[in-house]
């Protein structure tokens, strides 16, 4: 069971692996589009993850690095054209992001480092832990950016009008795309220092 | 013309690969030890990049938009294949690495010594997937301008690779707090990097 628990924390795919932050951080700018973003990726990770665990023995070694891109490519697809027929808006704020989900190193990573060689089960359950370490990471990002930036979650307002009454400004500062990156770099070393405490 | 030198100086600065839309980070930050490392990996995505982009170009024109083949006959102009571009880009990507691979080796041995292994692992590089999949979404009328964004980005993604790597050799003799040391401070930088490069905005 600790196994499994890793990507969570200590073995978290961002923080501490450095995998797959190319999509992790253009989409962090609100909350809703992240949570979206940080579910496909657990659903491509898992079944692919699955499938790939189950053909894992008929799989010639030389070729595995493109079976892998086809089979990830397949639950892209199926999850690019699962958004635009049910949350359009959403899928047309993500635009190019979750096609790239394909090349993202989560996915090949685990692929490559656990699937190959465990069952069916394990792999399945490996692969949801590594999307929900990767969605925890992006929620959290995406929390303080709408906060801070917009004043508002999930759409909605949640900083009183009273404030911005008495001269509170939203940080324009935390829309704009660096900050995503200066707040990982912030929880990395928070996680640092919650590590070396240990 | 002058429309084109737009795309290209657009795409090297505002928007830059790395700076507006992270991509390519994985390798980024893990290659980005040493210059000469750094600017090997930037020259070879900027190589493939320029290749891939233009034939992705050409395949999701005629082959792949509603109404793309209508070249074939009226009966065909009704038909929409786009659903098919995400799988037919990775695999021209991953078969154009490939043959690039071999043709490099065959025909210019010094640049293979140089390029090493970082030909097959651009592959998954997400900057150049990324590259055909914006390309798709603006829409370009030739295939010039196509052309000049592919090495516009490339050129991008190589200016940022080496200049982080280049801070990063300084950083080696700095005093940084024990736990942001490596990749904390090197997230802080890009971000403070890209910062910095959003001043081109106004150009």
């Amino acid at each position: 069971m600790k196994k499994y628990l890793g990507p969570l924390s200590k073995d978290n795919p961002i923080l501490v692996q450095t995998l797959g932050v190319c999509s992790a951080l253009a989409v962090t700018a609100q909350l809703k589009p992240a949570v979206v973003m940080a579910l496909s990726v657990t659903v491509v990770c898992a079944f692919s993850n699955l499938i790939i665990s189950l053909i894992r023995n008929t799989i010639p070694p030389r070729i595995r690095i493109i079976v892998q891109l086809l089979i990830v490519s397949f639950w892209v697809v199926l999850v690019d054209l699962l958004l635009q027929a049910y949350f359009y808006e959403i899928s047309k704020m993500l635009s190019v992001f979750v096609g790239l989900i394909i090349t993202n190193c989560i996915i090949m990573g685990r692929l490559e480092a656990f699937a190959l060689s465990h069952k069916p089960w394990p792999s399945l359950v490996d692969g949801v832990m590594n999307g929900l370490g990767y969605g925890m990471v992006l929620i959290i990002v995406a929390f303080f950016r709408e906060l801070l930036g917009s004043g508002t979650l999930w759409n909605h307002q949640v900083i009183p009008n009273a404030f911005y009454h008495a001269g509170y400004l939203n940080n324009g500062l935390m829309i704009l795309p660096p900050m995503a990156l200066i707040l990982v770099g912030v929880m990395i070393w928070i996680k640092g220092i919650k590590n070396s405490k240990l | 013309m002058s429309e084109i030198f737009n795309i290209f100086i657009r795409s090297v600065f505002i928007d830059n690969m790395v700076f507006a839309y992270f991509l390519g980070m994985c390798s980024y930050l893990a290659v980005s030890k040493s210059v000469k490392t750094a600017s090997g990996l930037g020259l070879a995505v900027c190589f493939v990049l320029a290749i891939t982009v233009p034939v992705n170009y050409l395949i999701d024109k005629y082959l792949l938009q509603p109404g793309a083949l209508s070249w074939l006959g009226s009966s065909f102009a009704q038909v929409d294949l786009s659903f098919l571009s995400l799988i037919i880009f990775i695999a021209v990507i991953a078969g154009m690495v490939q043959l690039l691979e071999m043709v490099i080796e065959r025909y210019m041995p010094a640049l293979y010594m140089a390029l090493g292994i970082f030909l097959p692992l651009i592959a998954v590089n997400c900057a150049i997937l990324g590259g055909s999949l914006f390309m798709q979404e603006k829409n370009f009328p030739t295939v010039s301008h196509s052309f000049s964004y592919a090495i516009g980005s490339g050129l991008g993604w190589l200016l940022a690779i080496t200049a982080m790597a280049a801070i990063r050799e300084r950083l080696k003799y700095s005093n940084i707090p024990e736990p942001l040391r490596g990749n904390g401070i090197a997230y802080i930088i890009t971000g403070l990097m890209g910062l910095g490069f959003m001043a081109f905005l106004g150009i």
